[in-house]
């Protein structure tokens, strides 16, 4: 397994590789250095004196992938590509272009993301298999029919609208839970109850009918049967065996993401004026901000693959069969 | 983590439980709201509170605030009037010829090689309390410091110095600030452009010298310390908008030790940096910096002495705003900036009383503005009923769609393109841009020159007589007038003869989401009253200044923000030696009319006098004529205030207005108490109902349990 594991871990690096190739080559075709220093110096008498100045005061004024003015191997060290990516292998982020430490505005903007993800995660998924195997309970009956119903109602709504009406409902009408913002320590859980509970019940519908659809394939088999010619209750055989049995595609759904909840959610964060990182690609983007855009997609890459790693081995710990080489 | 959870659910139960009084929906951690708070917003982070580099209105909002400037403009007058701020008095303008000799009299532009300003700055006045004073801090940090606000460092606080003025001179030069004025700058203060070079070869040369001693250690030839109280600043020529720029926060005082002691590597780590973290002698001084949550201002406690005004214009004066004249500034304690990106919690909050003061977007137009029969501007009943009150002011901006005069069918001089210009001009209907996309917050531009800044004129002399006729106010002319002037233009019918069809126009744009759609439908539909055809070429933000840029775009549209009251600062924009394409300058139109240009050097340099006025009316006769642009309009500023938020007056050029806004608590809190009342019974249904619907589980699982296995 450790072999495996290290296997895996090197792969890491190609991986990477390609992946910092790609955005350097999709940011550069769409912005040029000169563009990104005219939108950080604003639009108004801005000279090109001052532009080049800024290129040359953060690297941007070498070649991007090649400098023919240098031989051998600095012609390849010469460049932005280069200069803005060997940094990124061992983690060190760098200043954005605004001038900002990116580890620390990555490290204080994670713990409202982690505030409003973890508990989203952790009550939405047992929401979602309670409501799941609870379908299964009473599968046949009106109340299967009714809760499926719900769930795509659910499911039919956009997750703007839960977010708007759940403001206006709660936060406004009801006057129960703030409208929007953020405090650090205790003062945070009346700012996230709404955001939690909105993030829950959106994916409420979509989540209990993809687990419904699991626990009925497991449902299904020989061994639920024998369970309950051995005179289990349905209760028992739901909730020990079933959900037991179908917790290899539930950890492939839920370890992979799990690295990346730190990244936030644009839209959520947005809208309940949360200060996590959610938006924070996407201003960097908005504002061409290559240092942030880098460091982000790199950061998101590289969690992605290691939620890969993480659901492999999680697949061992919960399915003896499984052996990893 | 489990105790954690458990202690913030039964803390938020207990007082949804015993205070029922109480506003859940509080967006403010409790007990913040001691002493008189302003509550207001930001919904992007500011990029820089430097104020060399900052020059946008959200940056302005914080650091006008901190720093302050040698002038500033009077909150309660009109026309737009400068007073001194940290200047005691306003300054001395000495002029000279090429020889160095001092002109006396009255001598024309003509005949200044240079302007001197003569400033003489207040005694006394202190920095705010900030670690930067404390020099030892400069290299080693306290060992406890946590490293979590500044203000639990040591303080120390000096006297402000010319020594301060100076150095913030040598900073804007400085190539490692990159202020957006540098070019500017270098081509009027004597010695700026030079101090810029020497200080570019001392960090090529000499980089182990550190920032401070590197721009001490050479003077500004045009920037010379007289005496303790008193500098002076020689410019090129004359150029009496200097004194405009002057009060601006690029000019504001910056001790030397802010500099240095921001210079610690270990600050640099946690991004606490001066272009985060300002240091002035304001009324404020940033308390909380977290650009990604809320900022927020408290009290200087070592704030100059200075007084509400005394007297306004009468019309100020009758709307209450001199009810706390003579008041010490601030008066206000605290001012709470927290980050609210969307406009529907932003709107609701206030409605909430969570902020004092709101703009108002096209989403909630029609909940707050009612027009009259008459077409008065008014507020509907429920905002009345809330006690909340409207000002409206038309800003000093200008937003234009223009013709690119480099293009070979909109543009040049000749009799043809002219007419098609004006056509043009006719046909595209301004006030129905107005009332369509602006919901009537808008005046039709009439030339270049907004209100309220010298040499606009308002009424039939104002109006702009090759679109409009005065006809108990201005009428837009018929679109027959605009299809004879298509007629001289050639293209009579709006075909072009040279293919037969009609005569395509290419409208340049950067707006390609789904809001700009029908905005650009609209256009489209202007042109096509002339039966000319419109096709927009819709791009990305770069490649849109790429084109402006290499002059490559026909039709375009374009704004523009006055810096100060000034018309100089509008007319530059048609300056030939301003062209976009040919000089890097802000003409995007890349208009050149040498009569235009050469009214322009004069006016430029002119105080308002009746003989600058004269002179203004025949630049904007003349521009007229050449139809560079459509001109667009003027936005209208709608600003909705809370009955506890006093003193609010649209004063579009004074950024440091913070000070003089007055809060009361008690009534702010009445209302926010009567309209966050926690409404508790739709939770009770809602928990009855999912009781009613376990009956029925229950049976179910009966049956179910019951049921035989097999």
């Amino acid at each position: 397994m450790i072999n495996y594991i290290l296997r895996r871990l090197l792969y890491v690096l190609p991986v990477l590789l390609g992946v910092n190739i790609l955005t350097f080559v999709l940011f550069f075709v769409v912005n040029s250095p000169d563009d990104m220093a005219r939108m950080q110096l604003g639009d108004k008498h801005v000279s090109q004196a001052a532009v080049n100045n800024w290129k040359q005061q953060r690297g941007y004024d070498l070649p991007l992938i090649w400098n023919q003015q240098e031989t051998g191997i600095q012609a390849i060290k010469k460049t932005i590509f280069f200069e803005k990516s060997v940094g990124l292998f061992v983690f060190d982020l760098g200043l954005s272009d605004n001038g900002r430490d990116i580890v620390a505005d990555i490290s204080q903007r994670m713990w409202p993301s982690l505030a409003i993800a973890i508990p989203s995660l952790i009550f939405g998924v047992l929401a979602n298999i309670t409501f799941a195997l609870l379908l299964i309970f009473y599968r046949g009956s009106y109340l299967e029919f009714g809760g499926l119903f719900v769930c795509i109602t659910l499911m039919s709504i956009s997750g703007l609208f839960y977010i708007i009406a759940g403001q206006f409902l709660v936060g406004k009408l009801l006057a129960l839970t703030p409208i929007s913002g953020y405090a650090p320590g205790m003062e945070a859980f009346k700012f996230i109850i709404l955001p939690v509970v909105i993030g829950i019940i959106s994916g409420l519908g979509s989540g209990a009918r993809w687990y419904r659809t699991l626990f009925l394939e497991e449902a299904a088999k020989d061994y639920v049967r024998t369970a309950k010619a051995k005179g289990l209750s349905e209760l028992q055989v739901l909730f020990k065996h079933v959900l037991k049995n179908a917790m290899v595609p539930i950890l492939t759904g839920i370890v992979v993401i799990l690295p990346l909840l730190f990244m936030g959610s644009l839209i959520t964060e947005s809208f309940f004026g949360i200060p996590g990182l959610g938006s924070y690609t996407i201003d960097a983007i908005s504002s061409q901000d290559f240092a942030i855009v880098r460091s982000m997609v790199f950061l998101g890459s590289f969690l992605y693959i290691i939620g890969l790693l993480l659901t492999d081995i999680s697949y061992t710990l919960v399915d003896p069969r499984v052996r990893l080489n | 983590m489990k105790g954690l959870l458990k202690t913030a659910i039964s803390l938020w139960l207990s007082t949804l439980a015993a205070c029922s009084d109480v506003a859940l929906n509080n967006p403010y951690v409790q007990n913040e709201d001691q002493g008189k708070v302003i509550y207001s917003s930001f919904s992007e982070r500011p990029k820089h509170l430097d104020p060399a580099k900052a020059y946008s209105s959200n940056e302005y909002g914080i650091i006008a605030q901190v720093y302050e400037s040698l002038f500033q403009y009077q909150y309660l007058k009109k026309p737009y009037q400068l007073e001194p701020l940290l200047a005691s008095s306003m300054p001395t303008v000495n002029y000279f010829d090429a020889h160095g000799v001092q002109l006396s009299g009255q001598p024309s532009a003509s005949d200044i090689a240079y302007s001197e300003y003569v400033l003489t700055i207040k005694d006394n006045i202190q920095f705010q309390p900030h670690p930067s004073f404390n020099v030892g801090l400069h290299k080693r940090l306290p060992d406890a410091w946590d490293g979590e606000s500044l203000y639990t460092l040591p303080q120390s606080s000096r006297v402000l110095t010319v020594d301060d003025f100076i150095y913030q001179i040598k900073r804007l030069a400085d190539p490692q600030t990159q202020s957006p004025i540098v070019g500017l700058m270098s081509n009027y203060i004597v010695g700026f452009k030079e101090f810029s070079q020497t200080q570019a070869a001392l960090i090529d040369n000499k980089p182990q010298l550190d920032k401070v001693r590197r721009l001490q250690s050479v003077p500004m030839l045009g920037v010379t310390k007289i005496n303790s109280t008193q500098f002076s600043i020689r410019i090129k020529g004359k150029y009496p908008q200097f004194i405009n720029w002057l009060a601006m926060p690029f000019f504001s005082p910056m001790p030397w030790e802010a500099d240095a002691f921001y210079s610690h590597p270990v600050l640099l780590s946690k991004n606490i940096t001066l272009d985060w973290f300002p240091v002035g002698t304001g009324p404020y001084f940033l308390a909380e910096n977290n650009p990604n949550r809320r900022m927020a201002l408290s009290k200087n406690p070592n704030f100059h002495v200075e007084y509400y005004p005394r007297e306004a214009t009468d019309q100020l004066a009758k709307k209450g705003l001199l009810k706390d004249a003579g008041k010490r500034l601030p008066l206000t304690d605290k001012v709470i900036f927290s980050l609210e990106k969307e406009s529907i919690p932003y709107w609701n909050k206030f409605l909430q009383g969570y902020y004092d003061a709101s703009g108002i977007s096209s989403d909630s137009f029609d909940q707050a503005v009612s027009f009259s029969p008459s077409g008065e501007v008014g507020l509907t009943h429920s905002m009345l009923e809330r006690g909340i009150g409207l000002q409206t002011a038309v800003t000093t901006s200008s937003f234009y769609l223009g013709f690119n005069m480099l293009d070979k069918v909109v543009g040049g001089d000749s009799k043809k393109t002219k007419k098609l210009r004006h056509a043009i001009s006719i046909a595209v209907d301004y006030e129905e841009y107005i009332s369509i996309f602006q919901n009537g917050r808008g005046v039709a531009a009439q030339g270049i020159i907004p209100p309220e800044i010298f040499g606009h004129i308002e009424g039939e002399q104002g109006v702009n007589p090759l679109v409009y006729r005065w006809q108990n106010g201005p009428q837009r002319r018929s679109i027959d007038e605009a299809k004879k002037h298509l007629v001289d233009a050639g293209y009579a019918n709006g075909i072009d003869p040279a293919t037969g069809e009609s005569l395509v126009l290419y409208f340049d744009t950067m707006d390609s989401g789904p809001d700009s759609k029908a905005r650009l439908n609209w256009l489209r539909k202007q042109l096509d009253k002339l039966n000319i055809e419109l096709v927009v070429r819709a791009t990305d933000y770069n490649r849109f200044q790429q084109k402006m840029r290499s002059g490559n775009a026909q039709l375009y549209m374009w704004g523009w923000n006055a810096d100060y009251p000034d018309p100089e600062n509008f007319m530059f924009l048609l300056y030939g030696k301003n062209s976009k394409a040919l000089h890097g300058g802000e003409n995007a139109s890349n208009y050149k009319n040498p009569r235009f240009d050469a009214l322009f050097e004069r006016m430029s340099s002119m105080e308002n006098t009746p003989e600058r006025q004269k002179i203004i009316n025949k630049m904007v006769d003349i521009a007229r004529e050449d139809a560079p642009w459509l001109w667009g309009f003027h936005p209208k500023a709608f600003s909705l205030y809370h009955a506890w938020y006093t003193n609010a007056n649209p004063n579009l050029m004074a950024n440091n207005s913070t000070k003089y806004i007055n809060i009361d608590p008690q009534l702010r809190r009445a209302y926010q108490s009567k309209w966050n009342k926690p409404v508790y019974w739709p939770l009770v249904i809602i928990a009855l109902a999912l009781l009613l619907l376990l009956l029925p589980a229950y049976r179910i699982y009966r049956r179910i349990e019951n049921a035989k296995a097999l």
